[in-house]
């Protein structure tokens, strides 16, 4: 991306000596920080503890079904497992990580601009999110919820014993927050972008965080409003989904998969923004078909909308709308491959660079392909009957929103780590984070697609023997996987204290972010306005960096 | 997405509150008649009325850009496929007859 602004300081750089890091010291200067650079830090600190807190859970159930007897926790307890890694994965983790840290962090300075839109009410979307986590965790201390994360109806409304309606509120209040995020972004992207970055000379990165945003803002008001309709029921006695009281359950299923099936693409559109950032990166070369990418986000954020009723198949649902719900979801992998497509057209002939960001480049592409092709096996009706809450459908999810959305993350994490830090990590570590979440993941969730073809359902901590040796696989598949995640916490925290400097554009990458940026960048991330002159990912011939 | 200057006077806004007191009086009178299977509809027509109101003149969206009229309208677009979808399952459980015309049986 040519500028034409600022003092050239590709070689000999020296950062500035007061960056967004240093620019006011003390706890105050963050809680009321209104620099979306250090709200994205907050986010991030935050949005990794909640990782470690999911992670856990879902460590004790790997422990439970190492054998095929009850063994380690009661069922009850074993519900209440499996419900707060997903209510806490999900809505505390995986929708917001990448918009609130990488998209917080990355899309005014990808754009031209100082800030967000509103940076205030981007604060307060943090502390929206943090009030929802604290009451998540008030609920999981006090004895927490076993409803399964999707809260169906009347289970929730009327038969659970457990801390229902706290939790649902926690869910509701994360919600909201990613619906202010979704708001200034859609704002800051209309009304801020620097002269001459125009729609189609923009990164990916925000094309993807676009159509996210859309379906933030379009989509998790329905999901509010369901548990709030759920929570009414339970604390009053209103007859929403009860059928005894006039309601109907499965009409809770359609407003909470309205939003909860675009979510899914929340998790995962940022992430495809950021393979696109990398793979041109890596290959030195523009995105092969960016305009096909860019409207390929646009496409999911929509299509997304139309097919949630894959999810009730066999809700009583009717045969013919599924079979409109199974056309659509055939038709959503269309946008898909052709990204997934694109991505490797641009690799051809690139000048690829063997680095971490690659490696996790490579495991992206190869889980979300898994992923997305089992989502056809489960889009077709009749084989979905078969599969239907078992193991296939666990598999299938994890292979997407962790296989493609957490690769994506900890790759994107690791290619602006240099600039979000102004550090350097042990790269030789990093590609071995990349290779043991790899193989991990893999001998985690591969035998549990075997496991559900067999009809080993989810949700039951007990199973026949026959089963134990996949589920042995699977358990030592999550240790792996464990160490994988653990790694780059320990060698990104260590690269703050001890790593080295890191230079302006340390990977010669193309983007306002890497060219014109400071590493870290200053509180209002450009002296002046740059001006943009050309394309996203005009990369030249390869140079030595 | 800057506003248009032509923002509404206080008399629109009393006019607009009187609207919708009057709605609101309407929606309670209409409570209290035997409108049969057209009660429903009543209360729903009252009710989007009072609700586009709100919208156009107390959110300013009247007094707004075209490209905040088009997300208002997406907003609305997203809102239906919501409803139609859902009733489309509704409507034709009963097509292929038993099990699922059970649900219809019992309306």
């Amino acid at each position: 991306m040519a500028i034409a602004e600022q003092d050239g300081n590709a070689s000999g750089y020296a950062a500035p000596e007061t960056n967004y890091i240093n620019n006011g010291y003390g706890l105050k200067s963050w809680l009321l920080t209104k620099d979306h650079k250090r709200i994205a830090v907050l986010y991030m600190i935050s949005i990794s503890i909640f990782f470690a807190v999911g992670g856990l859970f879902a460590g004790l159930i790997r422990l439970e079904l190492l054998t095929p007897q009850g063994d380690f926790s009661h069922s009850d307890t074993y519900n209440k497992l499996f419900t707060m890694h997903g209510v806490v994965m999900i809505f505390f983790f995986l929708v917001p990580s990448i918009p609130a840290t990488l998209g917080n962090f990355l899309v005014p300075i990808m754009i031209g601009a100082k800030d967000l839109a509103f940076p205030r009410i981007n604060l307060l979307s943090w502390y929206v999110y943090i009030i929802g986590g604290t009451l998540g965790v008030i609920g999981i201390l006090a004895g927490g919820v076993d409803t399964g994360w999707t809260f169906y109806t009347p289970y929730s409304s009327t038969y659970s014993n457990s801390n229902v309606l706290i939790v649902a509120f926690a869910g509701f209040l994360a919600g909201f927050s990613s619906i202010l995020t979704g708001l200034n972004f859609i704002v800051t992207i209309h009304t801020m972008r620097a002269p001459g970055m125009t729609w189609f000379r923009l990164p990916l990165f925000i094309w993807a965080h676009y159509a996210t945003s859309i379906i933030m803002l379009l989509g998790t008001p329905v999901i509010a409003i369901t548990l709030v309709l759920m929570m009414l029921e339970r604390a009053f006695g209103f007859g929403f989904f009860d059928p005894r009281l006039g309601g109907d359950p499965v009409l809770f299923q359609h407003l909470f998969w309205f939003y909860s099936h675009p979510a899914v693409y929340i998790m995962i559109l940022p992430s495809m923004g950021v393979m696109s950032e990398m793979i041109a990166c890596i290959s030195r070369k523009r995105v092969f078909g960016y305009e096909f990418v860019a409207f390929s986000s646009v496409a999911i954020a929509i299509l997304g909308f139309l097919v949630w009723g894959h999810h009730m198949f066999l809700s009583s649902q009717s045969t013919y709308a599924g079979m409109v719900f199974s056309v659509i979801t055939f038709l959503v992998a269309v946008p898909s491959a052709i990204k997934t497509f694109n991505w490797t057209a641009t690799m051809y002939k690139g000048s690829i660079v063997y680095n971490t960001p690659m490696y996790y480049v490579m495991g992206y592409l190869g889980l979300f392909l898994v992923g997305g092709l089992t989502g056809l096996f489960l889009s077709n009706m009749g084989l979905d009957i078969h599969l239907h809450d078992t193991y296939f459908i666990v598999a299938h999810f994890h292979y997407i929103m962790v296989g493609g959305q957490v690769m994506g993350y900890l790759g994107g994490m690791h290619f602006w780590w240099p600039k979000i830090s102004g550090k350097m990590y042990p790269e030789a570590l990093g590609k071995a984070s990349a290779v043991l979440v790899f193989l991990g993941f893999n001998l985690t969730f591969f035998p549990q697609f075997v496991l559900g073809y067999m009809g080993m359902p989810r949700r039951y901590h007990s199973y026949p023997d026959e089963f134990q040796i996949l589920n042995v696989a699977s358990t030592g598949g999550a240790s792996v996987l464990a160490l994988g995640y653990l790694l780059p916490g320990i060698y990104l925290i260590w690269s703050i204290f001890k790593g080295a400097n890191a230079p302006q554009n340390p990977w010669g990458a193309k983007g306002l972010e890497w060219e014109v940026a400071d590493t870290p960048p200053t509180t209002f991330n450009f002296e002046s306005t740059p001006v943009v002159t050309e394309e996203a990912y005009q990369y030249g011939p390869i140079e030595e960096h | 997405m800057a506003e248009h200057h032509n923002s509404p006077t206080v008399g629109t806004y009393l006019a607009v509150f009187s609207a919708l007191m009057v709605l609101t009086a309407l929606t309670v009178w209409a409570a209290f008649q035997d409108l049969g299977p057209y009660g429903d509809l009543v209360a729903m027509v009252i009710a989007c009325t009072k609700a586009t109101v709100v919208i156009v003149f107390f959110m300013h969206v009247k007094y707004s850009s075209r490209l905040l009229w088009l997300f208002v309208g997406a907003g609305f677009l997203f809102m239906l496929i919501l409803f139609a979808f859902t009733m489309a399952d509704y409507a034709s459980r009963g097509w292929l007859g038993a099990p699922s015309s059970y649900y219809l049986s019992i309306q």
